[in-house]
């Protein structure tokens, strides 16, 4: 079976063909596209380490089978800096020591820009811990997390332009 | 963010952001499962789904006929190891599965692997091969097999150790308190799991794969492989998380290494979330007794600890749970016993703080206990039992600054508000509150390493050691050593670690690697700079010319005579006088056996922690975790607390979540699974408050430094349960608490 | 994971005509996609159905109730002003559930025909009638602490998890489904099944048909300024309910006029009792009579295994949702929706 999928992906139109319909965004990145900012951790959308944006929105890329997203435009970790400026997300995470072992880090920084672009949470420390939920941190650097996600929030605010992903 | 104790021009102490951060804000930093060699295969392994008996078929030939299999390895059919896996070829070796033959130990074990050319034709061999099984009735909880003395608990903890008479001990007691606290298997869950991509190049083997102990890890591989251990290059920059789980090679990594041989190709295997439950070590359960006693003043005659924990059937690991009474508090009589039971599960091993956090749990537990039958505030309680020297041995304490952390800790938290009795503290909207507290204690062990230090010649330098960052900051706190122990700012440092070709990192494990690696990594610029000195003192150009015998210090850049900071060469202008590229400093670092025979050492702290308890629905919620550390000198206070925060969310998830719970009919683990087998999300944790107390502690080691990355579960979880208790007045005594133990009716 | 052909249709006709046995539907994937992943399901035909023109919007019909199409995500749901203003517990039952990344990807049509979460159900190596018909049920005398205690029979103890489908039963929703025979409607109180001797049919819709939209009737927005959804569970987010219950009340003059409650996580289905919502008729709210409505609420219960603590807990939850019902519609989403803790804030340490 052969199926071909045009994806815009981190800015860039991308044709790609399927050799299998069973492969998952996630697999499609890592095992064939050589993206592999983008973590598994789980695999089955229990942990969010795998979240990238499918046309703006966070999503578990573990869960996303390729073959739907024909014409979709997906955001991932290698996607978010503008050069070698880092999105203000990215920053806060590191000032505010927002990782340990930095595994589940580009899940919990692509969720935060979904989130952020949501804008649903604000700067509010316990909608942050809400809406930061679906993405698991064993090393449980949940503190700086919500600082972080704080930070760059009301960074973001100040200054829209150019910040979303 | 907690006190500095900054030195003038030392990177230690400074509260650095972590040098690997960019990387892994970026999606740069490369962990094993994200390199794919030319012409890799990916390897699934079929997971046992029984827990004892044996493999009765496999359907190999439908496994095989799938579209893109390679190769199916089965117990039948797989080409032979060189070494034998129940061999131990170093200190931290367990006997592994790697099919030697149809029998089945343990659900999870690896009954056959499947090589194939995409991650999905592997994942759906494996699973065609449909295995069928002889099963026999599995043995999963503590009481299905006969209970066993113990003399070694694992790795050299001991089995029974009695100071004082304890019978004396219970005879003089007013108050006495006798408890059974349950503890449940845990399992590590760091986010990446266990993976490994190997390739072979003749009898030259590189892998790459998380290790908290590359050297060791590279002896094991060489060992089962027959080659040299040199030929072993072993690549772990990064660690996914590793709380104990990666320092021992396990099966399945050593089964993909085998198949990469034989195919004669790369070979990727990446655990699933679920393999996770099985044959990479896990925190064993344990059923503990305690009997305490204390006299009418609140003072303890006697501390009597007897655990029972669970092992596997063919390998000896146990929670050494009892021995978390020893060090602490200043009881008549102490007692600590282990007894072992052995189960149809994956072999234990060390998961974050083994033996001290279950031990700590149940300990701290039953010192609350006594305290309310003493009638006795639970922190005056500790207190009053404060042990100004090590409790039986009469040992000094290298450091101990307890009673800072106590009295900084309940300030902070607003202890001395507290209510004595128990389902008294209300919000107004009805919800219970709870205050409970717990001390934290934990070993300050030292194990042995090896570094280099390479003075260049524009001023800057090099150090290496094969160390291992899985969180806890290695690459940013070993780097901050290093460059003070050359007179260098960190920026003029590069730091190199993580591959197995540097010198010997040692181990990251038992909270001793900032310790051990750093020391070996600080005598290594010690090294270089005391030669490049004596090199400028034989310059006539030099102001060292001559100095020879003063001995030497480095600041900025500069050698200066020791004690005299005015006369100095800087590194550059010493190296291009004698036309050298580079110079080459080398250190090693462990314990003098005196001091380990002369001094306790250990963490101490105290936690506190109030929970909010739904008075009619019973979920629990922690709102605010205090902790106060002493652990001698902080190297990165920013990177410290963070490892202590996760510590004490660590403690968090051993009180209210934790637990693997097996299918008493199968032995299988229902819950393999991060929605099920839970451990805390974002919104479980607020209101944490770190506090560190600054030790000097000339005894420890050289750079006086004791280790944070396990102490932080010790004293919480027994601080949340104490709590939960005093939110409700119902006292669980089997972890995790749940909302059904607060239901159910008194 | 099975091969499996992958179809995309452009049209619900040409959806449709896709169908034949072993075909399933694929919305947003989220319990699908991992039930494919653990073997639980094994499906010949895929057919993604997350393009369909027209599915994906929420209108205002005639009579002033809602037509919900069947591809609107959860997170648009929750956050669609419409649905906000006559049924906010919809909305605070949708954004308990689960995570921000699967609430963007799940639909309304995925949510309605969300499987257990039984473990044994799950694991294709256990025995299980809802998977495999006649294969036995292992949950029974298993370690799954989470069964029903409700309308469960010796062939299933299966619970439906959805957070969704709660205060949809209470507020009497129907299925629009769309088949090869046309179209009809099935009331959501009808739409799940209890397993009786054949828990394999889980609902009412049919395999070749197909979900299309959500109805909720004009008369939910009566409920709008007294209704939540309250939800108990080990974790305090990104956890499935122990139990958990959807309470609205239409009150008049101080007394209750009208009143809805279901319960969720305790059977195959939502639960609702006529008798537990007719006993507050003309009442006015107060502990006693919730604690009375959640007693017939729960008539009936009994464990499956050791989980007899569920039914004191289910009892409880109902009343205290009930309570909660009464003190009014909070007129912001709490930052913790459905949870029992409420807005006391501890401001975090920094």
């Amino acid at each position: 079976m052969s199926l071909s999928i045009t994806l815009t992906l981190n800015g860039t139109e991308r044709r790609i063909a399927l050799d299998d319909a069973r492969v998952t965004l996630l697999d499609l990145l890592r095992e064939r596209l050589d993206l592999t900012g983008t973590k598994k951790g789980c695999d089955r959308g229990q942990c969010g380490a795998c979240t990238v944006l499918v046309d703006g929105r966070r999503t578990n890329s573990c869960l996303t089978l390729a073959a739907t997203l024909d014409g979709a435009r997906v955001t991932t970790i290698e996607g978010l800096a503008r050069g070698d400026a880092l999105h203000p997300v990215q920053q806060a995470f590191i000032d505010n020591d927002g990782f340990q072992c930095g595994y589940c880090t580009p899940g919990q920084i692509m969720s935060a820009v979904g989130l952020i672009a949501e804008g649903t949470a604000g700067d509010d420390p316990e909608r942050i811990r809400e809406g930061m939920s679906g993405n698991i941190c064993r090393c449980a650097a949940y503190h700086g997390i919500t600082l972080a996600v704080a930070q760059a929030a009301r960074r973001m605010d100040n200054d829209p332009a150019g910040d979303a992903a | 963010m907690p006190d500095t104790h900054t030195r003038f021009g030392s990177s230690s102490g400074q509260p650095a952001t972590r040098r690997d951060g960019l990387a892994k804000v970026t999606g740069a930093a490369t962990f094993a499962a994200d390199n794919r060699p030319e012409g890799m295969l990916h390897a699934v392994y079929v997971p046992a789904a029984i827990a004892r008996g044996r493999v009765a078929h496999l359907d190999v030939e439908r496994a095989r006929a799938h579209p893109g299999v390679v190769r199916v390895m089965t117990p039948a059919d797989h080409p032979a190891l060189a070494g034998d896996p129940d061999d131990k070829p170093t200190r931290f070796s367990f006997r592994i599965e790697v099919l030697q033959d149809d029998t089945v130990r343990y659900a999870g074990q690896p009954i056959a692997l499947v090589l194939a050319e995409t991650i999905e034709a592997a994942t759906e061999g494996a699973r065609l091969l449909s295995p069928r099984y002889e099963a026999e009735a599995p043995r999963t909880g503590l009481d299905d097999n006969a209970p066993f003395d113990v003399e070694e608990p694992g790795f050299g903890a001991p089995g029974e150790t009695v100071h004082g008479d304890p019978e004396a001990g219970h005879a003089a007691a007013i108050h006495a308190v006798e408890v059974t606290y349950e503890t449940p298997p845990q399992y590590h869950n760091a986010m990446e799991t266990h993976a490994v991509v190997a390739e072979w190049d003749g009898d030259r083997l590189t892998l790459d794969t998380p290790s908290q102990a590359l050297a060791m890890s590279c002896a094991a591989y060489a060992h089962l492989f027959g080659i040299p251990a040199e030929n072993v290059v072993l690549r772990s920059p990064y660690l996914g998380g590793g709380f104990g789980s990666k320092a021992i090679p396990s099966g399945p990594m050593v089964l993909a290494i085998l198949a990469a041989q034989e195919a004669g190709r790369p070979v990727k295997l990446m655990l699933t979330r679920r393999q996770m439950f099985g044959p990479v070590g896990h925190r064993g359960a344990t059923r503990q007794t305690l009997r305490l006693g204390c006299d009418a003043d609140g003072r303890l005659t006697v501390i009597d600890h007897e655990t029972l924990a669970a092992t596997s059937s063919f390998e000896m690991f146990l929670e050494s749970a009892s021995n978390a009474s020893q060090g602490l508090y200043a009881a008549g009589a102490l007692r600590s016993a282990h007894q072992g039971v052995r189960l149809d599960v994956g072999t234990p091993g060390p998961m974050r703080a083994p033996g001290e956090a279950s031990g700590s749990a149940a300990l701290e537990c039953a010192m609350d206990e006594l305290a309310h039958a003493a009638g006795i505030d639970p922190l005056d309680f500790r207190l009053r039992n404060y042990a100004e020297t090590e409790p039986g041995t009469g040992r000094p304490y290298s450091s101990k600054a307890l009673r800072d952390c106590y009295d900084r800790g309940a300030e902070a938290f607003g202890w001395s508000g507290r209510p004595m009795a128990p389902a008294t503290m209300r919000d107004p909207d009805g919800t219970r509150i709870g205050w409970g507290m717990g001390t934290a204690f934990f070993p300050s062990p030292m194990f042995a390493a090896e570094a280099r230090a390479t003075l260049r010649a524009d001023g800057s330098a090099m150090v290496e050691t094969a160390g291992a960052d899985m969180g806890q900051g290695a690459w940013t706190a070993l780097a901050q050593i290093a460059a003070d122990g050359l007179g260098l700012p960190l920026d003029r440092v590069e730091f190199r670690s993580g591959v197995s070709t540097l010198p010997d990192g040692g181990v990251a494990g038992g909270s001793g690697h900032t310790a051990t690696a750093g020391g070996a990594l600080h005598a290594a610029g010690g090294d270089a700079i005391r030669r490049l000195g004596e090199l400028a003192a034989e310059q006539p150009d030099s102001p060292l010319f001559g100095a020879g015998n003063a001995g030497f210090e480095a600041r900025e850049g500069r050698v200066h005579v020791a004690g005299d900071a005015g006369r100095g060469d800087a590194f550059a202008d010493i190296l291009a006088r004698a036309g050298m590229s580079e110079l080459v400093g080398s250190g090693r670092a462990s314990r003098p056996d005196a001091d380990t025979r002369d001094y306790a050492m250990n963490s101490h702290g105290a936690v506190f922690a109030e929970v909010a308890v739904d008075p009619d629905l019973c979920q629990i919620r922690v709102r605010r975790l205090v902790g106060a550390f002493a652990a001698g000198r902080i190297i990165n206070p920013r990177l410290a607390e963070s490892q202590l925060m996760g510590g004490m969310i660590w403690g968090l998830s051993f009180a209210l979540h934790e637990e693997a719970r097996h299918d008493p009919r199968t032995g299988r683990i229902v819950n393999s699974d991060l929605a099920e087998y839970r451990v805390p999300v974002n919104a479980d944790v607020q209101g944490l408050q770190v506090l560190t107390v600054h030790e000097d502690d000339t005894h420890v080691n050289a750079l006086g430094i004791k280790g944070v990355g396990e102490i932080g579960i010790t004293g919480s979880v027994g601080a949340i349960a104490n709590a939960v208790w005093h939110a409700t007045g119902r006292r669980v005594r089997r972890f995790p608490i749940r909302i059904e133990d607060l239901l159910a009716p008194a | 994971m099975k091969p499996f052909d992958f179809v995309r249709p452009a049209t619900l006709d040409e959806a449709l005509a896709a169908w034949r046995p072993g075909t399933a539907w694929l919305g947003g994937g989220t319990n699908l996609v991992d039930l494919m992943k653990t073997g639980a399901m094994a499906p010949d035909r895929v057919v993604d159905v997350t393009h369909l023109p027209g599915l994906d919007r929420v209108e205002v019909a005639a009579d002033g109730g809602l037509r919900i199409g069947a591809l609107v995500r959860n997170s648009d749901l929750a956050r669609d002003a419409d649905l906000l203003a006559r049924a906010p517990m919809v909305a605070e039952a949708l954004l308990s559930g689960a995570s921000g990344q699967l609430r963007n990807a799940a639909t309304v049509g995925g949510n309605l025909m969300q499987r257990t979460r039984c473990p044994y159900f799950m694991d294709p190596e256990s025995a299980c009638n809802r998977r495999d018909p006649g294969t036995g049920c292992d949950a029974r005398d298993g370690a799954w602490d989470n069964a029903a205690i409700l309308g469960h029979s010796p062939a299933c103890i299966a619970t439906n998890p959805s957070d969704f489908c709660v205060p949809l039963a209470a507020l009497d929703a129907a299925v629009e489904v769309r088949g090869p025979d046309g179209a009809r409607e099935i009331p959501l109180s009808g739409f799940h099944h209890l397993p009786g001797d054949t828990p394999a049919a889980q609902t009412e819709l049919r395999p070749d048909e197909l979900i299309v939209a959500l109805r909720l009737p004009a008369g939910a927005a009566d409920f709008a300024a007294h209704a939540r959804y309250l939800k108990v569970r080990e974790r305090t987010s990104y956890a499935f309910a122990l139990a958990s219950a959807a309470a609205a009340l239409r009150m008049e003059g101080g007394r209750i006029a009208e009143a809805r409650l279901a319960l969720g996580s305790v059977a195959a289905k939502p639960w609702r009792v006529a008798e537990a919502e007719s006993l507050m008729l003309g009442q006015a709210p107060d502990e006693a009579l919730f604690a009375r409505a959640a007693e017939a609420a729960l008539s009936g219960a009994a464990p499956a295994g050791g989980n007899g603590w569920k039914i004191d807990l289910a009892r409880r939850t109902a009343a205290r949702a009930l309570g909660l019902a009464a003190a009014g519609t909070p007129a912001r989403m709490p930052a913790l929706p459905a949870s029992p803790f409420g807005p006391a804030e501890v401001p975090a340490h920094a």
